[in-house]
């Protein structure tokens, strides 16, 4: 491939979105009202759009006449380069809504460096997701708030979720060798210039919600190196389940 | 049942583009306004349809009884020189 | 007056006032929520409108069970967009009924106590993804049938919600013959899944306009009522009518030994309905109705923290809100 790095770069972001939406896919009707129902599916709907565009942008420059699908469906676990964050279960409601404030933030900031990016494509879609995403972001904060402050069951549930995804968002700020070659052509986001405006973000909502920002220094990683947690080996059985019971046929 | 809180009902009014006034589109429910607004956007607004939204709790609506409607509506019903067609003018005006 | 006299007079009162109203809807005039009704009026557009709410969320679990493996993008948006539009629908639906003076709440209970009903075909398993196209196809075209005549309904919000549902629904349909169409036109092994699919879903499909006539007990009022237009029996004879030439078009054969085009009567003659199974699913022994239920009641349940953190973080707002305007 002639442009490994720009491919390469493209998954990295796409991914997140795809296994986010994912797994918000799998709460539809199951929802704690029939109204948080629906609005988990828009946001799932939301990624799953965005993925899309990501992903035929990296057929046209991966040109071996890979489909949007092959790409989402026919990787190998390793071949999949989200964040380890967006690939954590559904547990409870607390740990969607947490799962989903962790990533939100990050995802709004990098979405809006990545509309000044060179590349057109790249900053099209960003410019039409930030839309989304900002409401995303003011979603997951306000039920952040909601659980913080409610009860002290919702409080203890989701300071519980906010603990242990914490471990999970050091990552979220780590350069692959995509991203360099990416950042040095201007195309890519450097997001270890993101740190900062992140945790300041992160913190302000999690205080206002009453919730301790965790003190934990220990954060895990591999995602991006497509190196994954135990949750994500089912979550693509799943996703690919059609693709590899039922090889090279449409639907 | 329980004597728990539930989550109130709300109306919610929707313009679905400018220069239009804001119609009511339905209910939901919702614990408080922002989450309301939040709601009525996923649920009222998922094909386009609006520009602007408007909730309110339903039980601050007050709404006439249609048990008075005789003495609400029909006083109106014979007062036809509200209406233009009322006034008799010459063909030859016109304009008006 | 006497205690007769009186009672005599109330009971005067109420037949005029119901002469009255009835008029009002054989004038095509629409009710609304606040207008004088009758009990039994009231009471059954609780049944149907919440029957039909349940339908829908209920609904959501046998096509839900696929979005997670749809095999394409595509079709992922496609049938999340459409259960999320089922959640919508039941939520227009659940706000009509609670015009009525019942809470959304006190509808759930009688989901969840197993009182009220719901359209037996969701208690059907969803065993391959086929079957979201069989469902698409067969199920909303019945449901389609059954539910643009009651854009007309007497009730003005159940009427008003009808419109909305019905607008909505129009690509639910399209989308389900799509997902067919491809499967027929794929590999063997995909129009094998097709025709078995269609195998599994015909029968019970015809099921969802209810019992024949001659057993149906609610008609005549909700003819009288526009909860209804046309008779289970007319219901069923028309979407037959209309289903056997798309079944044509994919190439999938209607499993009924029975079906043939009557010349004289410009319909398709069909088989007879199992109806011991219909009523078996009907009263709770269908292959999914106990997993449907735990899994209404378990959503339900498991929300319960969520809703009541919402609801005291809202008191909560209200009192500080007020503290400060002292």
């Amino acid at each position: 491939m002639k442009n490994k790095n720009l491919y390469n770069y493209i998954l990295g972001i796409a991914d997140n979105s795809l296994i986010l939406g994912q797994r918000l896919g799998e709460l539809c009707g199951h929802g704690p009202s029939l109204e948080t129902d629906i609005a988990c599916t828009n946001m799932s709907l939301d990624l799953l759009g965005q993925v899309r565009s990501y992903y035929q942008y990296a057929a046209k420059i991966a040109g071996d006449g890979r489909t949007e699908d092959d790409i989402a469906m026919l990787r190998k676990e390793s071949e999949y380069f989200n964040v380890l964050l967006v690939e954590q279960p559904n547990t409870d409601f607390g740990y969607t809504m947490a799962r989903q404030f962790l990533f939100d933030v990050y995802h709004f900031l990098m979405l809006t460096e990545l509309e000044k990016s060179t590349d057109l494509n790249l900053s099209a879609i960003a410019k039409k997701s930030i839309k989304e995403v900002s409401y995303h972001k003011r979603f997951s904060s306000d039920w952040i708030n909601r659980l913080g402050d409610g009860t002290e069951e919702s409080h203890s549930r989701i300071q519980t979720a906010i603990n242990d995804l914490w471990t999970y968002t050091d990552e979220l700020f780590h350069q692959t060798e995509a991203d360099e070659a990416m950042v040095a052509e201007g195309v890519g986001v450097d997001v270890t210039k993101l740190k900062g405006a992140y945790y300041e973000e992160v913190n302000s909502v999690l205080e206002e919600a009453t919730l301790s920002v965790p003190e934990s220094k220990y954060f895990q990683k591999g995602g991006k190196q497509g190196i994954h947690t135990e949750h994500m080996g089912y979550l693509l059985a799943e996703l690919q389940y059609m693709q590899r019971t039922y090889p090279n046929m449409e639907w | 049942m329980s004597n728990k809180k539930n989550w109130p009902l709300w109306e919610v009014f929707v313009r679905s583009k400018n220069g239009l006034e804001h119609r009511h589109f339905g209910s939901l429910h919702a614990a408080d306004a922002e989450m309301a607004l939040e709601n009525a956007r996923d649920v009222y607004t998922r094909r386009n349809e609006g520009v602007s939204i408007w909730v309110v709790e339903s039980k601050h609506i007050t709404a006439s009884n249609p048990e008075h409607n005789g003495e609400l509506f029909e006083p109106a019903k014979d007062k036809v020189y509200r209406h233009p067609t009322f006034y008799d003018l010459p063909d030859d005006v016109k304009h008006m | 007056m006497s205690e007769d006299q009186i009672k005599k007079m109330e009971a005067e009162r109420s037949r005029s006032l119901e002469a009255e109203f009835e008029a009002r809807i054989a004038r095509d005039e629409k009710i609304e929520p606040k207008d004088w009704m009758p009990e039994k009026y009231r009471q059954t557009h609780i049944r149907q409108i919440s029957q039909h709410a349940h339908s829908e969320i209920v609904g959501m679990l046998p096509e839900g069970n696929w979005i997670t493996r749809a095999p394409s993008l595509r079709r992922k948006v496609a049938l999340l967009a459409k259960v999320q539009d089922e959640a919508g629908h039941g939520l227009y639906l659940y706000s009509a009924c609670e015009t009525l003076g019942i809470s959304r709440d006190e509808l759930y209970e009688q989901l969840h106590s197993g009182k009220a009903k719901y359209s037996s075909i969701f208690n059907y398993p969803t065993v391959t993804w086929a079957d979201i196209g069989a469902i698409g196809w067969l199920v909303d075209g019945a449901a389609i049938i059954n539910q643009v005549p009651l854009c007309n309904t007497s009730f003005g919000p159940y009427a008003r919600a009808m419109v909305r549902v019905c607008k909505e629904e129009s690509f639910h349909q399209r989308q389900g013959y799509e997902i067919m169409l491809k499967l027929c036109e794929g590999t063997a092994e995909q129009k094998e899944l097709a025709q078995d699919a269609l195998n599994r879903w015909w029968w019970p499909s015809l099921m969802m306009f209810g019992p024949t006539d001659a057993e149906s007990t609610h008609t005549e009022q909700s003819m009288k009522w526009k909860l209804k237009r046309k008779t289970n029996d007319e219901l069923r004879q028309q979407f037959i009518d209309q289903t056997v030439p798309q079944a044509e078009i994919l190439g999938l054969t209607i499993p009924d030994p029975d079906l043939k085009w009557n010349e004289e009567r410009q319909s398709y003659d069909f088989g007879e309905i199992n109806w011991d199974e219909f009523w078996q699913v009907v009263k709770g022994h269908g292959p999914m109705n106990k997993e449907r239920m735990k899994a209404r009641v378990g959503a339900w349940e498991r929300g319960e923290w969520v809703r009541d953190a919402a609801m005291a973080h809202a008191e909560k707002q209200q009192e500080r809100k007020a503290k400060e305007a002292v």
